[in-house]
């Protein structure tokens, strides 16, 4: 864990130093005016977003596949993200803005939980099922919110809004995202009550746990996690999904110990494809989404195989 | 009813929309203008329809299920990554991206070798797993077009421009000349489609029966496979992708038709399709008056449709 932690924090220091302006550290240690404001407006921000994004979308898709104990389940793949989408628009109408909060939050947070009760009451025996239904039901919720969008003119903000892409983040527009930090405290406080309701709600009853209680703090927690991030950085497909596989594949299931590096191993990924997107058509820049949605595809395909030899 | 008289019925309600998509407010003035931008519209989405069925019902033939259908596969998503590609490999202004015969030959060749690796990858050994199956056919359609779109970022304005019109075709900007370039050739297909009946029978009673009653199922796969793929070609290029639209006909077909021969089957399921795009088209744009579109309402309905059948366990 030392390891990654360094690691990421030369990744970070290489991110704030990627740019079309010229920021050196040479400028810095200056004390040049433009160099240091640029620091802090453009630069610190966006790290702080993409460190924030990465943790928190990863933690959300751990919690995500305890409470529905299931591998492929997530963010994306259980129609959260869409579900957010569907709110934005609703507030968009009903507010005028798309920045009502409660409305996206109990938007994002209702799919969510009809999601969980519509996995839970299927007996099923197959581990692909479930992200097949999330990603329908995903699909059928983002028709529902491009019909309304469509109604009233506002598919190009939809589109836009649903880009990932962390360019125009200034000071100013992610303080939103520091909510992953109480996000990541309580998932750590929950995570042992979480993983016994992921065992089935008679198991979980019986080892005295509320469960509906629980139940509806742990989707609480992805679903304002996701909202937000969707929110304010756009999707990020598959992030969720594959990190928390990959964390499992070296350190094993404890839920509790596989928080903290869950959260560095998720801000790695997403500042490794944000370096990767600002500098391959540089000084333009490709949004993340892109580059996450390939990269997090392609894995998810290899895992989806890989699940298949051994079952 | 028998099916005969539901062929005609269906038959029926499609003639009744192409007429009253063609003929309404039409007289002696303006007939020239109206007809010369009515005709292709309504062309192109017969067109699109009945490609569309086709290919769905081959396609769940040959793979002997009724929930599979090329466009949930990702093999829609693939013909768009296509074109992107030859607009990346030979730029805009070729004569592969303007000539409308050009890029149709080299897209559904391109197409072709494409979703026969696809196809074998999917298929290459007996994968236990159909839910495994149909996973990877959604996470591949989302690949392909996020890699599309990754392509079209990294590309020209200029050339993006050429490919936009290949990407987000519709019902109300129809490439004229791709339409007439295309029925035939749909045509052709359908022809030696309904030329294969007897043996696609012969192929829904499961891969052993087929071989055992002497149908040569790996080359009438891949023929099929092959047809199929010049289908979706088709249907992409003119109306653009529509993912749960064959799922909901071929469905539809085969709940209501009670022949289970594909003489019937082909033909009805073109039917209904033309039908049901024809109303639905018909519906959005006099009754909703273009407040929505109907490939939104179509994926809702479908989407729907396939939770369904999904949560039913109607796919094992």
């Amino acid at each position: 864990m030392k390891k990654l932690l360094l690691v990421l924090l030369l990744l970070s220091l290489a991110s704030l130093f990627v740019g079309v302006s010229d920021v050196s550290l040479a400028a810095i240690v200056a004390g040049d005016p433009q160099a240091i404001e640029l620091l802090f407006t453009s630069r610190f921000p966006r790290l702080l977003s993409i460190l924030l994004a990465g943790a928190g979308l990863s933690i959300a898709g751990l919690i995500m596949q305890q409470i529905s104990q299931n591998r492929f389940a997530a963010p994306s793949t259980s129609g959260t993200f869409e579900c957010a989408m569907l709110g934005y628009v609703l507030s968009l109408i009903l507010f005028g803005d798309g920045q009502n909060l409660l409305v996206i939050f109990s938007v994002s947070m209702a799919g969510t939980l009809l999601f969980v009760q519509l996995i839970s009451r299927i007996q099923f025996k197959n581990a692909v099922f479930v992200p097949l239904i999330g990603l329908v039901f995903g699909n059928v919720v983002e028709s529902m919110a491009m019909f309304v969008a469509y109604k009233y003119d506002a598919v190009q903000n939809l589109s836009g809004w649903a880009v990932a892409n962390f360019a125009n983040l200034l000071m100013g527009d992610y303080e939103l995202l520091f909510i992953a930090i109480p996000v990541a405290v309580l998932s750590y406080m929950y995570a042992t009550r979480i993983s016994a309701v992921g065992m089935g709600k008679d198991f979980a009853v019986n080892l005295g746990l509320k469960y509906q209680q629980v139940l509806i703090i742990g989707v609480l927690l992805v679903s304002v996690m996701s909202a937000t991030i969707v929110m304010i950085v756009g999707q990020l497909p598959f992030l969720g999904l594959i990190v928390p596989n990959i964390v499992s594949r070296f350190y094993g299931d404890n839920l509790r110990r596989n928080i903290p590096i869950t959260a560095i191993a998720g801000a790695m990924i997403v500042l490794v494809c944000d370096l990767v997107g600002r500098t391959i058509i540089f000084p333009y820049e490709v949004p993340i989404s892109m580059i996450i949605s390939i990269l997090g595809g392609a894995v998810f395909i290899y895992l989806v195989l890989k699940g298949e030899k051994h079952a | 009813m028998r099916d005969s008289t539901r062929l005609l019925l269906l038959l029926l309600v499609a003639l009744t929309f192409t007429g009253l998509f063609i003929a309404v407010g039409l007289t002696a003035d303006n007939y020239e203008y109206f007809l010369s931008r009515r005709v292709p519209k309504v062309l192109a989405m017969i067109l699109a329809a009945v490609a569309i069925a086709q290919s769905s019902m081959v396609f769940q033939t040959i793979t002997n299920n009724r929930i599979l259908t090329p466009s949930i596969m990702g093999f829609d998503a693939l013909y768009i990554l296509t074109q992107v590609l030859i607009v990346v490999l030979f730029g805009g202004l070729s004569a592969m991206v303007i000539n409308p015969f050009l890029n149709f030959a080299l897209s559904t060749s391109l197409m072709l070798i494409f979703s026969l690796l696809l196809f074998t990858f999917y298929f290459h050994k007996q994968r236990a797993n159909i839910l495994v199956l149909l996973l990877l056919g959604v996470i591949f359609g989302q690949l392909f077009g996020n890699v599309a779109s990754f392509l079209i970022m990294l590309l020209d304005p200029n050339e993006f421009a050429s490919v936009l019109n290949s990407m987000f075709a519709s019902f109300n900007n129809v490439n004229d000349e791709l339409v007439y370039w295309s029925a035939p050739v749909l045509a052709l297909v359908s022809v030696l489609l309904y030329r294969l009946n007897r043996q696609l029978d012969v192929l829904w009673l499961d891969t052993d029966n087929a071989i055992s009653l002497g149908v040569d199922v790996r080359k009438v796969t891949r023929y099929c496979l092959i047809l199929s793929a010049v289908l979706i070609a088709i249907s992409t290029a003119v109306i653009g992708p529509i993912m749960f639209f064959g799922l909901l006909v071929t469905n539809l077909t085969r709940e209501w038709f009670r022949s289970y021969q594909h003489r019937v089957l082909l033909v009805g399921c073109s039917l209904l399709s033309v039908a049901i795009l024809l109303t639905g088209q018909w519906v959005v744009e006099n009754l909703f008056e273009f407040e929505t579109q109907l490939s939104v309402v179509i994926n809702f309905v479908g989407g729907i449709y396939f939770l369904s059948m999904l949560v039913r366990n109607k796919v094992i």
